[in-house]
């Protein structure tokens, strides 16, 4: 056996090729270009030996003989033989076994010019079938849930997809049902393979067996062209290819980014590309006009306008507001690039400081930047410690989630749950504790033996002493997941929280869980109150004096503000930059007034969602796949997002339309493209010197990492009542399907939005004694929901826990914004 | 029920050999906890918790105990590969048996479920196992109840569970319900099943069970027949063992001997000294062929076993020897057929057996095996073609690939392939299905072709697989 | 929804708590499920995945890997026909022509008044005794067609054929589902007890107790 860490000699094909310990064979064969076929084996998976197809001839010293190289360890002087009689003979074998009830129907299947079986049949098999007999039959495709169907007929049985749901995923609905020959993957009857990571079997399925309905029979491999780009759908900005024929995009697949997705993706990052497919899409800006198509300033319909008219009245609307009544909503969907040029117009242009890309559910830019940052790969360290202080990751960031999930259940990590309600990962967490909204920041201080562990509501002594006993015992690195976990519990608890475990464990890192597509790189480029590009704050307006004209000296709004602001009358142009304020704020009759106060409204979106429906000027913007520039995801990575198609209509990139407006205005932004922007940029940000477009392109793959980060400002202390006695605390939180307007606009998604019920832990519905599915007020500050309830020991005691944006009911109605907790009454009817 | 022969114990036949295992099957209530005290039942027990558990562990290494399951490796040595210092471990017995012509261990769990459940807890004591899992294949009903009782009784008695005969010694022993599928008596498969998984066998090495085998914990997997050995070497100790039976194969073994002979039983049989004739014609055997027949050929060691022939029949019950001439004793099971008997028809049975209990893991058994019962089945519906019999044998070197273990071929000058075979499975179970079809081409060639019509022209539908008539 | 009934349900908790980690009860449960309705019932594996810690797929992925259990209903009484090799020398395949013409159905069917299930099954064990049959895994060994005329005659008039066989069996011969008609049982005070692996950090501590020679086996004299 080799010592620790050193690699082990072993011979391929008669070179000497250096393997690393406990390296499996087939993967030091092909590191070092030696491939061997195989069929089950898949490196993010562990190894079955099941489809045979990697035999290789091996001599450990008592001659040759055939082996599994999937798993089978590297030795010091193993010596392979992949090219030998016996080798290829077995290969032949097993693939001619393969095809002998395969249906071969290559001409009307999907994977026809990208099946490993295809492929591997042309490269290695003997060429004709000797299987004169009647082949096995199942019933063709049946679907295993709405998006996936299952050939068993052209199924070889691989393990993939069932390891996936399993191993993977931890969604175990699909199996092998029956045995030896009859054998087939199935679902339960009647329970389909609901998971939200369903896609990744198709992927990775080395057959046609399993087809994902947005794509079948769209297009042949042959006629597809990709490139390798970001997901922008989320802020974990998984490595994607996107695949396009005929200027459509078709597909989108996982890439193996090993620091990041390891080529998995939720389905919603998946389909989403549907949306940007979609004929809603806008395709011209829109003008205020009357139904007769005349453009009139107070005209109650949108009507089209051709690009200059319609830039025209924005430029002549914020050339003359004074620069405090301008504010800047939105831009987390935006790439670097625009969202810089976005920041360089609002703040260097037009002066204001009333810039959010954040829509009040966010975080305070000053703490996501200031706090020690940690990355993925360190959040999943083998034996590390996780704390979650956030929402559910697999609600929320599903990439983000399957990582995890492997550290937990796979590499030894501890999870450390602070949430009101179960998460994804609970199953696996060695300590998983339901907070009431408004206390974390009690509960963290009580798990360093501060404060009184009894004032804090619903927990046990024991259940904070073995927690904190455990991060006391913590031996690898604590990483802290940190995000939002209720729309209706505002910023401040969580980030007192965050500060009392960054006082308590300052090597403690963080890993941000803010979602909201591009938000991170929103936050570095300057779109955020108080903020320059470059993690810098408006103290270090120094760096920009050589490129811009102005910087805003005084903190601006962040969006409650700036919506409250606007309520009252106080804001002349509101600027939403693919911001739906009617469905992403969290206190809806905010928005609504906001909107109906504020002077002229322009959006800049991809489709006329209820907010922009309600706009003055309505200008169409380019989708992801549409545009070349970058990425920032939530580790501060920057990764290439990549052009593949062309925008539908006139809509044009974001950066575009604010170097336009401020040719407009008479300033110069000095962008005729996004390289000019990376220019600036590396020139006035410290983070970003080192992050050329041509270094970005040599590392499409990984991406890099932005380092550094600003000054950890500390907001103060939120207070937070006392919790009424006959009331439970709201908790609003995301599902991963809602009614969003991208989700809504990709057909394969649209349908898979839940719907909610108000969720009562079993003794607090006992005490009021409701019924399951009985419709109930939920009597918030701002109004009324009528809800069924239902009982659930996964939420916490003293809470009523709703998603957000379902089509049956609309919770963030009854949410006020301006109070740190939702305090709501329960009313019988 | 209509056999010349009903002793209580069905299928036992007392030959007045040596009585290791079977010394309780002439009492009809023999599977009873008061039949077994009466006749030395526990003593085996009471001996070894006397010593400390190394003492014992090494009385059974000294015995030179070969495993009963098939592979035959000494049990003595496998309870010593537990790595040191990994607990909890875990004992399994495999009581699955299944491999077509073997009868022994239901036998052994009908009739002295005791000494089975006394072998269990010395196993246990000598190697600190926490738990016994008693693996019983599901379809033996009355093997299950018997074991069921014989535990409650023992329970009740204080012999097994806390507190073992009021000494420290504690473990329980779980009876445990198989349902079904050959491949769970592989060891691996079994720690599957016993996980509550499909019975599908692990790839091993890198990890025996003995290392990681149920709950990853280190488990030893013994027969039922070899842990049934146990308590008589405890009581009489491991010399008076050794002085039965060979040196390399000492103490006795229970052979199931089935077909056509003259008295078809289940024997005591002294291993490696008896020879199969003795065995087939002895007066206190089998009494030779049925009336009027004579040897065609047999299985020496259940269905997975290459056949042997006439010039075999001196050999001794021993595994090196009966390995070298290209077969293996495997699990005792004898099956004897008359010249009467149709060896593609046999084979075919042989093997769609192997097609149906595949458990489906490794593609060229999933697929090889049931081309190959398709095949057969073909040609026996008379749709055979001249090139089946190559591509049979290309389908087998396909699964097992290389020479196969087969017997030698006087005539022919062919030698004999010694066991045991190659594969590019998982498991032994592919390559057993290719037994019967070397065998058979090898010696019956002609079988084949007289009944391959000669053209190639087949239906398709000829080859749905189905009963070759009968 | 519960499907077992409650004694059922009682048993299946004792069943699990036998095992160091509940899964590898599916088994015994699904033998358990099949007992109480003759087959394997949706609502029987549903309620196993979640006593069990598993999901209803499993439990049907791990249950249709085996004969034994059913997942449609059958007969009363399965009538399980050896026809492997040792059988087939001494006429398994005629016994096995003989059970469908006379029940009127091919292996695999059952009889239209639900009474008879007829399987052409593999090696089950009394080979030395061929040809055999089972029903409802009770043993029948050197079977002639009579003997089994006889069987049906028995089942037919509702007297119990079991003591036909030979095998030392006796007693009721229970309906399809009912493996065992006694059950193994684990008085709590005479339990060693089950500890899940994690839990376990060293060897037994009689290990250490018993390594000396000890002389005070006691217990009960037979
Ligand atoms: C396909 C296959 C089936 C087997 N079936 C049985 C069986 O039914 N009973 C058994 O004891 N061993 C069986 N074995 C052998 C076991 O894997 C294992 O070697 C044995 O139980 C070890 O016990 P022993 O060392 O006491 O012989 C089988 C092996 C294979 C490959
Ligand atoms: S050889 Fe056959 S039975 Fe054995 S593991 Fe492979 S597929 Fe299963
Ligand atoms: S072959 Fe029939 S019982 Fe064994």
């Amino acid at each position: 056996m080799s010592a620790e860490g050193q690699d082990v000699q072993i011979t391929v094909d008669g070179e000497t090729v250096a393997a690393r310990p406990d390296e499996l064979l087939i993967d030091a064969c092909e590191r070092t270009g030696t491939y061997i076929p195989r069929f089950c084996h898949h490196p993010r998976m562990k190894p079955v030996g099941m489809c045979r197809m990697c035999l290789v001839e091996v001599d450990t010293g008592r001659g040759p003989a055939l082996q599994p190289s999937c798993m089978l360890p590297c030795t010091p002087g193993m010596v392979v033989d992949t090219e030998s009689e016996g080798t290829r003979k077995a290969q032949d074998g097993v693939l001619e076994f393969l095809l002998v009830n395969h249906p071969l129907d290559c001409p009307v299947c999907d994977k026809g010019g990208e099946c490993p079986l295809q492929d591997q049949t042309m490269a290695f098999g003997p060429g004709e079938s000797r299987f004169v007999e009647e082949k096995r039959h199942f019933e063709k495709p049946i679907p295993v849930n709405d998006n996936v169907h299952l050939d068993r007929e052209r199924c070889i049985l691989c393990d993939r997809c069932t390891r996936f749901a399993d191993e993977v995923a931890g969604d175990r609905l699909i199996h092998f049902m029956d045995r030896g020959g009859q054998t087939q993957v199935n679902t339960f009857p009647e329970q389909p393979f609901s998971s939200y990571f369903s896609g990744n079997t198709v992927q990775i399925c080395p057959v046609g067996a399993l087809t994902a309905a947005p794509y079948r029979f769209k297009a042949r491999p042959w006629d597809l062209d990709e490139v390798e780009s970001t997901s922008t759908l989320d802020s974990v900005g998984s490595r994607i290819a996107v695949q396009s024929s005929r200027d459509r995009v078709l597909r989108f697949q996982g890439v193996d980014a090993d620091a990041v997705n390891w080529g998995w993706l939720s389905d919603k990052e998946r389909f989403v590309f549907e949306a940007y497919d979609h004929e809603d899409r806008l395709v011209s800006p829109l003008l205020r006009g009357d139904a007769l198509g005349n453009r009139t300033l107070d005209g109650d319909q949108l009507v089209a306008a051709p690009w200059g008219e319609a830039l025209t009245v924005v430029a002549e609307v914020l050339r003359v507001a004074p620069a405090d009544r301008i504010a800047v909503v939105g831009g987390a969907r935006m790439t670097n690039e625009s969202q810089y040029a976005w920041a360089k117009l609002a703040k260097g242009v037009l002066g204001t400081d009333h810039v959010d890309a954040q829509l009040g559910d966010g975080l305070p830019a000053e703490v996501v930047l200031g706090l020690p940052r940690a990355t993925i790969d360190q959040a999943c360290t083998p034996g590390g410690t996780i704390v979650l202080l956030g929402p559910d990751p697999k609600e929320e960031l599903g990439s983000l989630y399957l990582r995890l999930r492997h550290a937990v259940v796979h590499d030894g990590a501890t999870l450390i749950e602070l949430t009101s309600r179960r998460t994804g990962l609970s199953d696996h967490a060695a300590h998983s504790l339901r907070v009431l909204p408004g206390e974390v920041s009690a509960v963290v201080r009580s798990l360093f033996g501060e404060g009184s562990p009894a004032g804090v509501v619903g927990l046990s002594t024991d259940e904070l002493r073995d927690a904190g006993a455990t991060l006391a015992a913590a031996r690898g690195p604590v990483t802290v997941l940190l995000g939002r976990p209720s729309l209706a519990e505002a910023a401040g608890p969580v980030v007192d929280a965050a500060l009392g475990l960054h006082d308590s464990l300052p090597d403690s890192t963080f890993l941000s869980l803010l979602r909201r597509g591009n938000v991170h790189g929103a936050l570095d480029m300057g779109l955020a109150p108080g903020m320059l590009p470059g993690r810098a704050t408006i103290a270090e307006a120094h760096r920009f004096v050589d490129h811009w004209d102005r910087v805003p000296t005084e903190r601006g709004r962040d969006t409650l503000a700036t919506l409250n602001a606007a309520a009252a009358g106080q804001v002349d142009v509101l600027v939403l930059l693919g911001a739906d304020l009617l469905a992403d704020v969290p206190d809806r009759d905010l928005a609504r007034r906001a909107l109906d106060g504020a002077g002229t409204v322009v959006a800049v979106d991809l489709f006329a969602t209820p907010t922009a429906a309600q706009a003055d000027v309505v200008l169409p913007a380019a989708a992801p796949t549409e545009v070349d520039g970058s990425f920032t995801n939530l580790e501060g990575r920057v990764s290439v997002v990549s052009r593949k198609v062309t925008p539908p209509g006139t809509s044009r990139p974001d950066w575009m339309v604010a170097a336009e407006l401020a040719d407009r205005l008479g300033a110069d932004l000095g962008f005729a493209s996004t390289d000019d922007v990376w220019a600036e940029l590396a020139a006035v940000s410290v983070v970003h010197a080192d992050l050329s477009p041509e270094a970005l392109v040599a590392h499409t793959r990984e991406g890099l990492l932005a380092a550094g980060g600003s000054e950890l400002e500390r907001p103060g202390p939120t207070d937070v009542a006392g919790r009424d006695a006959y009331g439970l605390r709201l908790v609003a939180s995301r599902s991963m399907y809602d009614t969003g307007v991208l989700v809504g606009h990709s057909p394969s998604l649209a349908g898979l939005a839940p719907g909610t019920r108000a969720s009562l832990e079993p003794t607090d519905f006992a005490r009021y004694g409701v019924t399951e599915g009985e419709v109930v007020d939920l009597i918030g500050p701002k109004g009324t929901v009528q809800v069924a309830v239902t009982a659930d020991d996964g939420v916490a005691k003293g809470t009523v826990h709703l998603y957000v944006n379902q089509p049956n009911v609309d919770v963030c109605e009854i949410v006020d914004a301006a109070l740190p907790v939702t305090e709501v009454r329960v009313g019988r009817r | 029920m209509a056999g010349a022969y009903t002793p209580h114990a069905a299928g036992f036949v007392d030959n007045g050999g040596p009585k290791v295992v079977s010394s309780r099957f002439a009492y009809e209530d023999s599977y009873t906890l008061e039949r077994s005290l009466a006749t030395g039942g526990y003593e085996g027990l009471r001996t070894a918790l006397v010593r400390p558990p190394t003492d014992v562990h090494a009385e059974v290494r000294d015995a030179t105990l070969l495993g009963r399951g098939g592979a035959g490796f000494p049990a003595g040595v496998k309870w010593g590969f537990c790595p040191e210092g990994v607990w909890p471990r875990y004992l399994v017995v495999n009581g699955d048996e299944s491999e077509p012509g073997t009868y022994k261990d239901r036998l052994l769990m009908e009739r002295d479920p005791h000494q089975l459940i006394e072998g269990c807890l010395i196993a246990c004591y000598a190697l600190g196992l926490s738990q016994c899992f008693l693996y019983v294949r599901g379809e033996m009903a009355l093997a299950q109840e018997r074991i069921a009782s014989a535990l409650n009784e023992a329970y009740d008695a204080g012999y097994v569970g806390r507190n073992v005969l009021g000494t420290d010694f504690s473990v329980d022993i779980t009876l445990h319900w198989g349902a079904g599928a050959y491949i769970v008596g592989e060891e691996t498969a079994l720690i599957e099943s016993l996980e509550g998984n499909r019975g599908m066998p692990r790839l091993k090495p890198p990890y025996f069970p003995a290392a990681i085998g149920l709950y990853s914990q280190p488990t030893i997997v013994n027969n039922v027949e070899t842990l049934a050995n146990v308590p008589w070497i405890l009581a009489n100790g491991a010399e008076a063992y050794r002085r039965m039976g060979s040196e390399s194969s000492p103490g006795t073994r229970l052979f199931a001997v089935s077909g056509h002979v003259r008295r078809p039983g289940v024997y005591e049989v002294e291993q490696g000294v008896t020879t199969f004739r003795d065995l087939f014609y002895g007066d206190n055997f089998c009494q030779g062929i049925r009336d009027g027949h004579e040897l065609k050929m047999f299985i020496p060691g259940g269905g997975s076993s290459p056949w042997f022939f006439e010039e075999h029949l001196d050999l001794p019950l021993e595994a090196k020897d009966v390995g070298a001439a290209g077969s293996m004793l495997g699990s005792g099971a004898i099956v004897v057929m008359d010249e009467t008997t149709d060896a593609v028809k046999a084979c075919h049975r042989i093997v769609r057996f192997f097609a149906r209990e595949s458990c489906g893991k490794c593609s060229p058994c999933r697929e090889g095996t049931s081309w190959e019962e398709k095949i057969l089945s073909r040609i026996l519906d008379g749709y055979g073609r001249p090139s089946d019999i190559d591509l049979l044998l290309d389908v087998g070197d396909n699964i097992s690939p290389g020479p196969y273990p087969v017997a030698a071929h006087p005539d022919e000058g062919l030698d004999a392939v010694p066991f045991p075979p190659r594969q590019t499975t998982i498991c032994p179970l592919g390559p057993s299905s290719v037994a019967p079809i070397t065998s058979t081409i090898r010696r019956f060639r002609h079988e084949f072709e007289a009944k391959i019509i000669r053209s190639d022209s087949i239906p398709v539908s000829a080859a749905a697989p189905g009963e070759a008539g009968s | 929804m519960s499907y077992f009934d409650p004694t059922n349900e009682r048993t299946a908790r004792e069943i699990i708590d036998r095992y160091p980690r509940p899964r590898s009860a599916v088994i015994p449960l699904l033998h358990l499920a099949q007992e109480q309705e003759g087959w394997v019932t949706p609502a029987a594996m549903i309620q196993i995945a979640e006593m069990t810690g598993t999901t209803a797929a499993e439990v049907l992925g791990t249950g249709s890997f085996y004969e034994m259990f059913k997942f449609h209903p059958v007969g009363t009484y399965l009538v399980n026909v050896c026809t492997n090799v040792s059988c087939q020398l001494l006429g398994g395949e005629e016994l096995l022509n003989h059970v469908e013409t006379t029940l009127g159905v091919k292996a695999g069917g059952t009889t239209d008044d639900g009474m008879f299930t007829v399987e052409d099954v593999e090696c089950v064990a009394a080979c030395t005794e061929a040809p055999c049959f089972t029903v409802n895994y009770r043993y029948f060994h050197r079977a002639s067609t009579d003997d089994f005329d006889e069987v049906v005659a028995d089942l037919r008039d509702g007297r119990s054929p079991i003591e036909r066989g030979a095998a030392g069996d006796s007693g009721e011969l229970p309906a399809h589902g009912t493996l065992g008609r006694i059950r193994q049982h684990m008085p709590d005070d005479r339990r060693a007890g089950v500890v899940p692996p994690e839990q376990v950090d060293g060897a037994p501590t009689w290990m250490a107790s018993m390594a000396g020679a000890s002389s005070d086996v006691g217990g009960e004299e037979g």
